[in-house]
């Protein structure tokens, strides 16, 4: 078992055009380092040193994980994450 | 191009002054791969500001579920500027992030005549496109009987 990541459009460029990529952790920072072994550069574009960027909202399974514990929420197996790009402009 | 019925646009520009002063946002997503705008979503403006928009991040959750389940994209993103042109802005290109959406921008600043264009934004670079508003009755192919 492990954690499925949901890539959208705009970042699959790191996932060789995948919509979905599957990772391990406990938290979703580690879950974030785990892909990123096997996509280099994905988060980077989700998360830099401060925490989630702040047009990316991240989902688990159908919470923002803003309101949960960001990058420290708990995730485990069977858990689905989504990466939504935010639509903001002004 | 960006081809639209009638009462597409005008929910759109509806929605416009309706929340004028502040901005207004949503979705109208079509079936994938097809182009065709046909299902309206009025988007919750977070931020509830002249100047800025941001769908609700729970709300945007669930349309983006729903369109995947029903096989649609995002066909159209629009947005209002309330004081400012329908044009998109500098923050309006660097967060644009649905490169095979729509940008539609629609200015409420006169309040006898509505701009409304539409945009392509993709890699920071903007290209206006033309819009044509066809009557419903020419959209035979969605509202006729299955």
């Amino acid at each position: 078992m492990a954690i499925e990541v949901r890539i959208p459009t705009i970042l699959r460029n790191y996932t060789g055009g995948a919509k979905s990529v599957e990772g391990t952790g406990a938290t979703l920072g580690e879950l974030l380092a785990d892909i990123d072994g096997r996509h280099p550069g994905l988060s980077e574009r989700i998360a830099d040193g401060s925490g989630l960027r702040r047009f990316v909202n991240v989902y688990l399974n159908d919470e923002d994980v803003r309101f949960l514990g960001g990058l420290e929420t708990s995730v485990s197996d069977g858990d689905t994450v989504t990466v939504l790009p935010a639509v903001a402009g002004g | 191009m960006l081809t639209i019925g009638r009462a597409l646009h005008d929910k759109i520009v509806a929605h416009a002054r309706a929340d004028h002063p502040d901005e207004a946002c949503g979705v109208i997503a079509g079936p994938a791969s097809t182009g065709r705008p046909e299902r309206f979503i009025p988007m919750t403006n977070a931020e509830r500001s002249p100047t800025f928009y941001r769908f609700d991040s729970t709300e945007q959750f669930q349309v983006w579920k729903e369109m995947e389940e029903r096989d649609e994209e995002p066909v159209v993103i629009y947005h209002s500027h309330t004081a400012t042109e329908a044009y998109p802005s500098r923050t309006d290109i660097s967060y644009a992030s649905e490169p095979g959406a729509h940008y539609v921008l629609v200015s409420t600043r006169d309040p006898e005549r509505t701009g409304f264009r539409s945009f392509l934004i993709m890699d920071g670079v903007v290209t206006e496109e033309e819009v044509r508003i066809c009557a419903d009755a020419d959209r035979a192919d969605i509202s006729g009987p299955e």
